[in-house]
Parts: C-alpha cells; sequence; structure tokens
C-alpha cells in the first residue's frame, strides 16, 4: 500500500515536472525553430545556444510588476489565469507516457507510465481541456478592455466551433478499438501489417484513420489557439486580445497554459494516432516524446507559414467543413467496423 | 425588447497594425465596422514648415523624414521641382542613377509593405524574408551616401558624389538574386488559399471613386486605372526605359498585393536597364552657382574660393514663381509644390503625399468589414505616417 502511494506520488512529481520543463523549453525550442526558418539566430545570449533564456525569462516575469487596473472585476481577474492553467496540467494525468517499468530491476514489480488509467480517459481529456477557456474568456471580461473582450469572444465562439469536430474525429478511433481507455486505445495499435505484402506498416490508427488525424489536428491547432487558428491573441489586430491587461506571472500563466495545452493535444494525438509509446528498439518514454515532439515541431512549422483566419471564415471552417466530414468519417468507419 | 448598441474602439495612435501612429476610431456592430473615422497629426514634425527657413540645398534631409521607408523618392521630389524652377538640365549619368537608385527604393519600400502586410495578416516569416532583401538594398544605400536610411544623396543639380567603385557589380549581384526570392515570396501568398480567403473582395473600392477621393500609385492602379506618373508625365529620362504599368481589376486588397509584386518585377526590369544605360560622365551640372567646386581648385582658383564661399553662406536663389512637380513615388504620386520669392530660401512648399491622399480611402473600404480587415486594408494602403503628418 505504501509503495504504491509513494510510486504514485514520484510518478505524478515527474510528469509535473517534466511538463514544466518542457513547457520552459518548448518556447526555447519554438524560437529557435521558427528563427531557423526565418533565416534569424534566436536566442544566443543566455548560456550555451541561448539554452538558459527560458530561466531568464522566468526570472524576469517573477520580477516584473503585477500590475492589476483599477477598473477591473477583480476577483475573475485574478482567478482567470489559475482557471487557465489548472486544466491544461490535470488533462496530462490520463495520457500513457511509455509502458511499463522497473527502473532496472529496483523495483519489485513492473510499474505502469501513466499516473491513473481510467475508463473514460479520452472524455476526461475533452472535458478537462475544455475547461480552459473559461479562463480565457473570464480574463477577457473582468480586464474591461475592449481588446480583451473582443478577444475572449472570440475565443468561446472558436471553442464552441471545434470542440465538436475534435470529438467527433476521435470517433473512428473509439470505434476501432472499443474502449475509452488510452492505454487500450496504445496497445490495440500493437503489431505491423504489411501494404502489397512489400512496405511494412506500423497498425498505427494515423494509417487506418487519416482523415480523423488531419480533422484532429486541425483541431488541435484551433484549441490551443495557435496559428492559423489565434485568433484570440491575435496580435496584429487586437493588441494581446484577452491576456492585454495581464502582467508578470499571471501573464505567464496563460502563456504557460497555451503550451501545456499544445503539449497535452500534441501528447493525445500520439496516444491516439501515432502508437503512443509503441515502437522499436529505443525505450518506451523515448518513442512517446519523439512522437510528441515531431507534432509540437509541426506547430511551430504552421506558425512560421501560414497566415491568420478570419473569424467568420474560422467558423465556416469549423461549421460547414470539418463537422461534416468528422461525421462522413464517422459514419464510414462504423459501416466498415460492423462489417468487420 | 432587446436593442442592439454599436461600440466604439479607439484603435491606435499606439497599436501594432496602424503602422505608426494612425489612431482610428472604429464604431463596431459585434466585429462589423460601421463607421471608421481617422485620426492623424500624432507624427507631425513641421517638415514643409521647416523647408521655409532653409536655404534650398539645406532643405533635402529634411524631406527624406517624410516618408521614411522611401528617402530618395522625397529627395527626387523636391529635387526636380526646384531644378524646374531653376531651369537646369542634368547630365545622362546624374539622370540614369537617380532613376536607377529610385527604382531600387520602390523595391524596397514594396518590400517593408509585402513584409508588414503580410505580418498582420498572421503570415510573420514573409516579414521577416523581406527585411533580409532590404538589408541588401540599405547596403547599397550606404555605399552611395554613407547612410542607411536617411541618404540625402540627391543634389540640386546632380548627386552628392559619382558612386562608388565596385556599387555597380553590387547591384548586379542583387539584381541576379531577387526575381527568384521574389518567387518565393509569391509561392508563399499568391496561391495560398488563406492569403486569398483574408484578401479577395475585401477593401474593394470602384474606378470611380478611386478618381474622385485623388488616389494614386498602387492602389488606383489596383483598380484598372493605368495612370503612371513615369508615363503620364516622364521625368529622369524615363520616357527611354521599357516597362509595364500592372493593373488590377476589382480594386480589393489581393489586386493591390498583385499589383505591387508585380511593380516590383518592374522595378526591377527598369534597374537593369538603368544598369545597361550607366556610362562614364559628369554627375553633376557645370554650374559653380549650384554645385561646389572641387575641393583641390579652392587652392589655385579665386572665382573657386568666391564660389565655395557664396554657396555655403548664403545658397543659390531660385527665380520668383511656383512650379509643380510630380514623381511616382513608390506609394504614388508624390507632388512637390514650390513657391518661390526670389530669396535663397522657399516662400512655401507643399508635398502632395500619396499616403495622405490615399488615406482618405480607408473609411470607405472598411465600411462593412471586420476588425480583422482593417489590418489588413491598411497593410494594403501602405501608408507612412511620416508623410501624412509631415
Amino acid at each position: 500500500m505504501l509503495e504504491t502511494l509513494v510510486i504514485m506520488l514520484v510518478k505524478i512529481g515527474v510528469v509535473f515536472g517534466a511538463l514544466l520543463l518542457t513547457v520552459a523549453y518548448m518556447t526555447w525550442v519554438e524560437r529557435k525553430v521558427i528563427a531557423d526558418i526565418q533565416v534569424r539566430l534566436g536566442p544566443t545570449r543566455v548560456g550555451p545556444y541561448g539554452l538558459l533564456q527560458p530561466i531568464a525569462d522566468g526570472l524576469k516575469l517573477m520580477f516584473k510588476e503585477d500590475l492589476i487596473p483599477s477598473q477591473v472585476d477583480r476577483v475573475i481577474f485574478l482567478l482567470a489565469p489559475s482557471l487557465s492553467i489548472i486544466p491544461a496540467f490535470i488533462a496530462f494525468a490520463v495520457i500513457p507516457f511509455g509502458d511499463t517499468t522497473t527502473l532496472f530491476g529496483l523495483l519489485s514489480r513492473p510499474v505502469p507510465l501513466h499516473i491513473t488509467d481510467i475508463d473514460v480517459g479520452v472524455l476526461f481529456v475533452f472535458g478537462v481541456a475544455s475547461l480552459g477557456v473559461y479562463g480565457i474568456v473570464l480574463a477577457g471580461w473582468s480586464s474591461n478592455n475592449k481588446y480583451s473582450l473582443l478577444g475572449g469572444l472570440r475565443s468561446s465562439a472558436q471553442l464552441i466551433s471545434y470542440e465538436l469536430s475534435m470529438g467527433l474525429s476521435v470517433v473512428g478511433v473509439l470505434l476501432l478499438v472499443g474502449s475509452l481507455s488510452l492505454v487500450d486505445i496504445v496497445k490495440a495499435q500493437a503489431g505491423v501489417s504489411w501494404w502489397f505484402g512489400l512496405l511494412p506498416v506500423p497498425n498505427w490508427f494515423l494509417f487506418s484513420q487519416p482523415v480523423g488525424f488531419c480533422i484532429y489536428f486541425c483541431c488541435a491547432l484551433a484549441e490551443t489557439n495557435r496559428a492559423p487558428f489565434d485568433l484570440p491573441e491575435a496580435e496584429t489586430e487586437l493588441v494581446a486580445g484577452f491576456h492585454t491587461e495581464y502582467s508578470s506571472m499571471k501573464f505567464a500563466m496563460f502563456f504557460m497554459a497555451e503550451y501545456a495545452n499544445m503539449i497535452t493535444v500534441a501528447a493525445l494525438a500520439t496516444t491516439m494516432f501515432l502508437g503512443g509509446w509503441l515502437g522499436p528498439v529505443a525505450p518506451s518514454p523515448v518513442w512517446f516524446l519523439g512522437k510528441v515532439f515531431f507534432l509540437l515541431f509541426l506547430f511551430i512549422w504552421f506558425r512560421a507559414t501560414l497566415p491568420r483566419f478570419r473569424y467568420d471564415q474560422l467558423m465556416g471552417f469549423g461549421w460547414k467543413r470539418l463537422l461534416p466530414l468528422a461525421l462522413l468519417n464517422t459514419a464510414v468507419t462504423a459501416i466498415a467496423a460492423v462489417r468487420g | 425588447m432587446t436593442s442592439t448598441r454599436t461600440m466604439t474602439l479607439n484603435m491606435g495612435p499606439q497599436h501594432p497594425s496602424t503602422h505608426g501612429v494612425l489612431r482610428l476610431v472604429l464604431t463596431l456592430d459585434g466585429e462589423v465596422v460601421v463607421k471608421c473615422a481617422p485620426h492623424i497629426g500624432y507624427l507631425h514634425t513641421g517638415i514643409e514648415k521647416g523647408l521655409e527657413s532653409k536655404r534650398y540645398q539645406q532643405g533635402i534631409p529634411l524631406t527624406d523624414r517624410m516618408d521614411y521607408l522611401a528617402p530618395l523618392s522625397n529627395n527626387l521630389a523636391l529635387v526636380l521641382a526646384i531644378e524646374k524652377a531653376l531651369g537646369v538640365t542634368l547630365p545622362e549619368r546624374a539622370q540614369t542613377i537617380r532613376v536607377l537608385l529610385t527604382e531600387l527604393t520602390r523595391i524596397k519600400s514594396h518590400l517593408v509593405w509585402l513584409g508588414t502586410h503580410a505580418l498582420d495578416i498572421g503570415a510573420m516569416s514573409v516579414f521577416l524574408y523581406c527585411f533580409r532583401e532590404r538589408e541588401a538594398i540599405l547596403d547599397l544605400y550606404e555605399a552611395v551616401s554613407g547612410q542607411r536610411m536617411m541618404s540625402s544623396y540627391f543634389r540640386v543639380g546632380g548627386l552628392a558624389s559619382d558612386l562608388p567603385p565596385g556599387f555597380e557589380d553590387a547591384v548586379k549581384a542583387f539584381l541576379r538574386t531577387f526575381p527568384d526570392r521574389l518567387a518565393e515570396y509569391e509561392a508563399l501568398l499568391t496561391a495560398n488559399p488563406l492569403w486569398r480567403q483574408r484578401t479577395i473582395g475585401i477593401g474593394t473600392i470602384k474606378r470611380e471613386e478611386a478618381i474622385a477621393l485623388g488616389l494614386s500609385g498602387p492602389g488606383l492602379r489596383a483598380c484598372g486605372v493605368a495612370y503612371d506618373v513615369r508615363r503620364a508625365h516622364p521625368y529622369s529620362g524615363y520616357e527611354r526605359y521599357s516597362f509595364e504599368i500592372p493593373l488590377g481589376k476589382a480594386g480589393d486588397v489581393y489586386d493591390r498585393y498583385l499589383v505591387r509584386m508585380a511593380e516590383m518585377r518592374q522595378s526591377h526590369r527598369i534597374a537593369g536597364q538603368a544598369l545597361e544605360r550607366l556610362t562614364p560622365g559628369p554627375v553633376n551640372v557645370a554650374d559653380p552657382k549650384l554645385i561646389p567646386p572641387p575641393k583641390p581648385l579652392l587652392k589655385r582658383s579665386m572665382e573657386a574660393l568666391i564660389h565655395h564661399f557664396k554657396l555655403y553662406a548664403e545658397g543659390f536663389s531660385v527665380p520668383a514663381g511656383e512650379v509643380y512637380h510630380a514623381i511616382e513615388a513608390p506609394k504614388g504620386e508624390l507632388g512637390c509644390y514650390l513657391v518661390s520669392d526670389g530669396s535663397p530660401r522657399p516662400y512655401r512648399v507643399h508635398f502632395r503625399a500619396p499616403s495622405f491622399v490615399n488615406l482618405q480611402a480607408l473609411p470607405k473600404m472598411v465600411e462593412g468589414c471586420l476588425v480583422a480587415d482593417v489590418v489588413a486594408v491598411i497593410g494594403s494602403l501602405d501608408i507612412v505616417l511620416g508623410e501624412i503628418d509631415r
């Protein structure tokens, strides 16, 4: 009993720490990758290759004056950043980031590498992740600033538009697996099939559900407010959108929430479509991290390349294109699943 | 009983996408713009007034600061007006160098437009790519004048100095790489469905309205009006160059984009022709009243010393009267209206600034658009506040 508890606490600590570290270093990775795409250098001054930049940024934000404008709705204004960051971190609790480990024989029995495996894991992630928008809407509302308000409104509209398609995009996978547990979903993707008897292709749902993956990825970009769907904080239109009035750590919390969400949706995509931790030779967490970082790289690449949607075009794209496509994909998968 | 109320949004003067310090008071119904009122004057520098207290040749550096993205075009408008009043004709080489440099200026100005316009719509990489090319042109600027931006290279009656050695090769090197780079930027945007969605049918203005509002430059040509000062009223020998006037049809943001992209190619073409025409020769008129004598001569010739002293102590005077001279600046027709009372200082200088006139079309273009379109339309107008407020 005690051992289980200790293991559980250690796992929570490790996942939380790793997530925080990844969030911090995602900013560095993003700046370096975008800099490379844009023929610049990116951070170089703080530490070798600018590696200490995230720490410098964190320190800077901590010591900034924490300004609260006089006309804001104080309680909600203070609550909003927490509402945004907490769900972003909680969602990671059900993501399996590896198979099992005995820590090189240190432990008496193998320990599964996930904090918990609940039987409605997918629903849990979706549910918790969508709570994050409350933080954004309330921040926009309580700031008493027109730009913030427009940013908050845009994001609520965006969330409604894309939540639905995102949910439907994974229904195909769920139909094929028959379980909502994320561990089961990963295990269902084990093995290799031979295309035309020549090409070995892993049984990832990416290959059996390509449409689902594409829809999921579009929605993931929209859910995390990333380009080309970064309307709530469209800098060139709405100054800084919903977090215009925020400073210091409260601003940093929104920022961290955005990056944590990015990592969560990438981790979920890895689990659902890219076979999670599965892969030959290397240890399972390495495979998991590699796939997640590949998806995160795509996020950054998109940001560096694409112009931004307009609010109404974004809604149109969500409702008129993605949703029917997701429904069609679900229907086709259902028929295929029933006919075996 | 429910009612809808409009919201007034004050956009600027501190706003990332109003290209400086433009202030727009937008009346919004949701995110739809009902009314748009531009407010200007936040960058008033008193350039026109300042010119009245300076001698003619001292005024040139002031004009750099008007459209600071195209300083040499501003220089050109002023010196051409003064030269017209004086009735001097420039040597061939000086004219060719002016054409070469102002066409490079056009490319430079359009590059900043393209970069910031794309950035406003969210395509951030294009911005940095454009600045890479602009940097090459700034190096050329520095080579001729010692200054990257405020170059003040043109003089009444010629140029500050001849081109430095190696300059032609540097220009050739730039002209060689530029078309490929431009094609890359077009590949990122022209056929991009997101870009097209954001620009086609946005900020449309009809041909008649554009003419009535006095639009000029790419904004006017995007409506299909083939008016280009270089063709309509040639100066600096433009009648001897072959180039096309790119035209649009719809007069929307996308057409203005296409027109400017095509203009960069045409400028590239003109610059290439100018390089070929560049033959050795004097770059200044042989008039010691306008151009200081060479330094070694001062020690030997009494007349040269007197001319030098007179030119710097009191300047040259321009016959009393008024002149107007317009050039095709990157942003449109840049005219200089000059009134002289016969003294070495102008009585009044007025600039017909294309940004100022083009901005008048903004309310007409954005009414009925969304907030996100406002920044796209501002970007497509390519305004520079320094030129608007003067």
